[in-house]
């Protein structure tokens, strides 16, 4: 069920290792936030983040534990200490201080690469499952979500059905922003007049904070949405309310929407236009005078054909 | 007349910003007040606000970043108690319009205000003296180059009082920093201060590469630099490579607000990517310029108090090079998450990360200086171990964000706040306050009362660890930056924790004023007579302190790396011949350059025009008159040298600032 990663993340995976940096911040029993994720992104992204972080702490704990060990016993007022007031110089330790960083680097570096790849927010999760394809639009000071494959959509709140990849489109109505489920993982950017893409699974059904993580205005702070992660079956008791609503979006009321500078609580629209996406991702880019002009010929063009 | 500019942009309803001012204008009329009961503006005038010696200059530089530290530290407390106060429903005391300028400006000041002019100044002062050097290349454009950067500095506290700073955060990025999101005056006053400081910075780095590359002491070959001067090297070319990047990627934003240009725009084919990009090919290198000097201090601050040479010189200015170089290739780390493809994003990482290797050689070499010495627990010691304790951690956290998958977590978040903080406050500033304590009694003649130094390094050690750890915590929680309010209860803890820490640094700055307040009512009694106080082993060590205003009486003879701790030892020649030593005259084309500069900034921020043009006509008058001067050198006789050194060696440490 749950989405796997090729490659040496899949398996490097250790239980044992990804617990550690928690327990070592006394962050144990914490139960949000990234190093609490619910679904396979956020899950091999901590892994990675447990394994550079304890490659580090191998080099960077002797360093400092030298440091305070050298300064202590190296004090003027110690005797004991040999002094050698001209030593300057050893070929063996300077080839060592480049070798240790050095390799440290190169394992890095293997990490940032693959993980890199096997992460890289645009490409889809391996899942037998078909993904929920949502679209995200950001705006003054609100999150948009477009369900179009279900007609539906929803203001500051968003459901997922547990196991299932989600297929994110993302664009911004306003300033950019960064879309951010903390628990989910992976963050990305939204930027008007452009689509960002991101996919992310919740394996664990819950109720989950999101955010926007690119400061973004007087009323960024206030620019949050809840995430409902559920079965199969509670997600489509989602839908189903949704589709309850009366409200309606299309481009007129998507427009109102944009334009109204505010925060605003959850709301549902059962009825949305399947064009809105597109509207919003060419409202951002505003009026671009050359292509408006070749948009407007080409599409006189198909009304001729 | 007054362009936008009328009584309704004075916030007199805002308490707070209300009360700030007045202050500001009390203590300022104070300090006038006080100066003019003295008797003491022409001293100011022809000591140091006309003065062109690159003593007075960086010294100057050191003084701005004091005061504006001050500001600075203002702004981060109230953004530290705001964030205690706005959780759980509670909205806190600084609504957002206000509390985003506050931050806004804490960033724009702390690096552009607080930390640059202080490298600077440390840069001017220490690297003439280094090199055996009588002055910077150019006299009269050093001076110059701080006016401006005084002239930048004034602009954004003019903002406090007339107008608002940016709401955007300290980078300004569009298009939230557009004239279609952010149409008040905020956003002009941050891009004209800083292309008017930028200017400064600019010209500040070519007068510094030239006098590094061409007024070296005879003999002193590349190789046989301080490691000091070697940083400064790699910070200056740093600086002449990217800041003019900075001056046209503003450049272009002002063309959209002004003009209305498309460059960074969201409509008419603008692309704010384009921006972040520019911003951040300066951005980056712009905290090398800042962390290399502070590199360079803490060696020669090792070196001498461990009583020994620095361990592996040639790999330490290997390394200095290659960070220099490397610098360059790492912008895009700070945006991973703005959907560059994979293999982008693991490009930029893995060269972020290899900037650790050399960053790493250097606190090797840092323990083995270390290793076989015998360490003097002075203050400027403590700020060096504190720094390389704190230092790795930073650099740790670093080089766990550029993991690209690192940084999908973390972009943005508290954690990234705390990172650059532990690389700034841990390196750059405790580099600062290292060099302060380590070259103050060179500036004035006497020594800074070590007991009250120390306190202040254990406030804000400690004050710094309470500060930042919480935010790493914090990041972790999920919490992002520049949040005004929130609703997860479970973050209100760490932010009390990092509230406690601000109030303690709030303590070593108390301290410090302290410690210069004390020193200087006891000066006679901690004179330096030697002019080397520390054993010191590069030439600033040779001269009295202070250094006569030609530095050298004679210019030294260089055979080798430590040339000055070699000859420690030799006889000095009793009756030196000496010759007569050509010097600048003072000038003041760079305060009056600064007041051109404050009143064009601010008549662009208003859109008064004709101030404008009046103010850029009259500095381009003030440039080509000082450029006619035909007296720029005044000559000091031969004995009045040999005057000055004997009376030097005797009563050396009469301080400059309070000579009676």
């Amino acid at each position: 069920m749950a989405a796997t990663y090729p490659g040496p993340i899949a398996r490097l995976r250790n239980p044992a290792v990804t617990g550690a940096l928690p327990v070592i911040l006394g962050l144990g029993g914490c139960k949000e936030g990234v190093l609490a994720p619910v679904g396979p992104v956020g899950g091999a992204e901590n892994q990675i983040l447990m394994e550079t972080f304890g490659a580090m702490m191998l080099v960077v704990t002797p360093v400092i534990l030298l440091t305070l060990a050298f300064a202590w016993w190296f004090r003027a007022s110690n005797r004991r200490a040999r002094f050698r007031p001209d030593w300057s110089y050893s070929g063996k330790i300077e080839f060592t201080v480049w070798i240790i960083p050095l390799l440290l680097i190169v394992f890095l570096a293997t990490l940032a690469w693959s993980g890199a790849h096997d992460l890289d927010p645009y490409a889809p999760l391996k899942s037998g499952r078909k993904p929920v394809r949502v679209e995200v639009v950001s705006l003054d000071w609100k999150w948009l979500f477009i369900y179009p494959d279900y007609g539906v959509a929803s203001v500051n709140e968003m459901a997922v059905p547990t196991g299932t990849p989600v297929d994110l489109r993302l664009t911004s109505g306003t300033v950019m922003n960064s879309f951010f489920v903390p628990q989910f993982g992976s963050q990305i950017y939204t930027m008007a007049g452009m689509q960002t893409r991101l996919s992310l699974q919740a394996d664990r059904p819950g109720t989950y904070r999101g955010l926007s993580a690119q400061f973004s205005g007087d009323g960024f702070s206030d620019m949050r949405f809840t995430v409902r992660a559920g079965d199969d079956a509670s997600f489509a008791r989602w839908i189903a309310t949704a589709r309850a609503s009366r409200a309606r979006l299309d481009a007129a009321t998507y427009d109102q929407l944009a334009a109204r500078q505010a925060t605003a609580a959850p709301s549902l629209y059962g009825d949305v236009a399947a064009t809105v996406f597109d509207h919003a991702l060419m409202a951002g880019a505003g009026p671009r005078p050359l292509l408006r002009a070749a948009a407007a010929r080409a599409s006189s063009r198909q009304g001729v054909l | 007349m007054f362009g936008k500019l009328t009584l309704h942009d004075i916030p007199f309803d805002q308490p707070i910003i209300m009360a700030t001012c007045a202050a500001i204008l009390i203590g300022g009329a104070a300090v006038l007040g006080l100066i003019t009961y003295l008797g003491r503006w022409r001293w100011l005038w022809t000591e140091w606000i006309t003065s062109v010696d690159h003593k007075r200059v960086g010294l100057m530089y050191i003084m701005l970043a004091l005061v504006m530290l001050l500001r600075g530290f203002a702004d981060a407390i109230m953004m530290r108690t705001q964030l205690v106060l706005a959780g759980g429903g509670h909205l806190g005391y600084l609504p957002p319009e206000h509390y985003h300028q506050v931050f806004s400006a804490h960033g724009t000041i702390m690096i552009f205000f607080v930390a640059m002019p202080f490298v600077v100044g440390l840069m001017n002062f220490v690297v003439p003296l280094q090199i055996g050097a009588r002055d910077v290349a150019f006299p009269v454009l050093n001076s110059i180059s701080f006016w401006l950067t005084a002239a930048g500095a004034l602009l954004p506290n003019i903002a406090l009082g007339v107008g608002e700073f940016a709401r955007t955060g300290w980078l300004a990025y569009p298009p939230l920093s557009e004239l279609a999101f952010s149409p008040g005056v905020g956003v002009d006053y941050y891009l004209v201060a800083l292309q008017i400081s930028g200017i400064g910075t600019l010209l500040s780095g070519i007068n510094l590469i030239t006098t590094i590359l061409k007024m070296r002491a005879p003999g002193m070959e590349l190789g046989m630099m301080p490691v000091f001067t070697w940083t400064a090297l790699g910070s200056n070319m740093l600086i002449v490579a990217s800041f003019p990047i900075l001056t046209v990627t503003f450049g272009l934003l002002m063309l959209d607000r002004y003009l209305g240009f498309h460059f960074f725009t969201n409509d008419a084919g603008g692309s704010p990517m384009m921006f972040i990009n520019l911003i951040w090919c300066w951005g980056h290198p712009e905290v090398y310029i800042l962390i290399l000097p502070a590199f360079g201090v803490f060696s020669e601050v090792i070196a001498t108090f461990s009583g020994k040479p620095l361990f592996g010189y040639r790999s330490m200015v290997v390394a200095t090079l290659v960070i220099t170089i490397l610098a360059f290739v790492v912008w895009l780390h700070h945006f991973f998450t703005m959907g560059a493809g994979a293999d982008v994003n693991a490009f930029f990482g893995v060269a972020t990360m290899i900037i650790a290797i050399p960053t790493g050689v250097k606190v090797f070499n840092w323990l083995f200086t270390m290793y076989g010495g015998r360490i003097r627990f002075e203050t400027p010691v403590l700020w060096t171990l504190g720094f390389m304790v704190t230092f790795v951690i930073g650099g740790m956290t670093g080089v766990l964000m550029a993991v690209p998958s690192n940084d999908f977590l973390l972009h943005n978040s508290l954690f990234l706040v705390a990172h650059f903080h532990n690389v700034i406050i841990g390196g750059v500033l405790f580099g600062c306050f290292a060099g302060m304590n380590y070259w103050f009694p060179k500036a004035f003649g006497f020594l800074l009362e070590p007991r009250l130094g120390k306190a202040a390094f254990w406030c804000w050690l400690i004050g710094f660890y309470l500060a930042f750890m919480p935010l790493y915590v914090l990041g972790f929680l999920g919490m992002t930056r520049r949040m005004n309010h929130y609703d997860n209860p479970a973050w209100t803890p760490y932010l009390l924790v990092a509230c406690a820490g601000a109030f303690l640094i709030f303590g070593g700055i108390v301290l410090q004023i302290l410690q210069l307040v004390v020193s200087i009512r006891t000066w006679r009694s901690r004179r330096d007579l030697t002019g080397d106080p520390w054993d010191g082993r590069t030439f600033e060590w040779s001269v009295a302190s202070p250094p006569p205003v030609y530095n050298f009486a004679l210019t030294p003879e260089v055979d080798g790396l430590d040339a000055y701790w070699r000859a420690k030892g030799a006889a000095r020649s009793e009756s030196p011949a000496y010759e007569d030593i050509e010097l600048p005259k003072n000038a003041p084309a760079g305060f009056l350059l600064a007041f051109c500069a404050v009143a064009t900034g601010f008549a662009v921020v208003w859109h008064i025009w004709w101030l404008a043009l009046g103010g850029f006509a009259a500095a381009i008058a003030v440039l080509i008159a000082s450029s006619w001067r035909a007296h720029a050198e005044y000559v000091v006789s031969a004995d009045e040298v040999a005057d000055i050194e004997r009376r030097g060696r005797i009563t050396a440490g009469s301080p400059v600032c309070i000579r009676a």
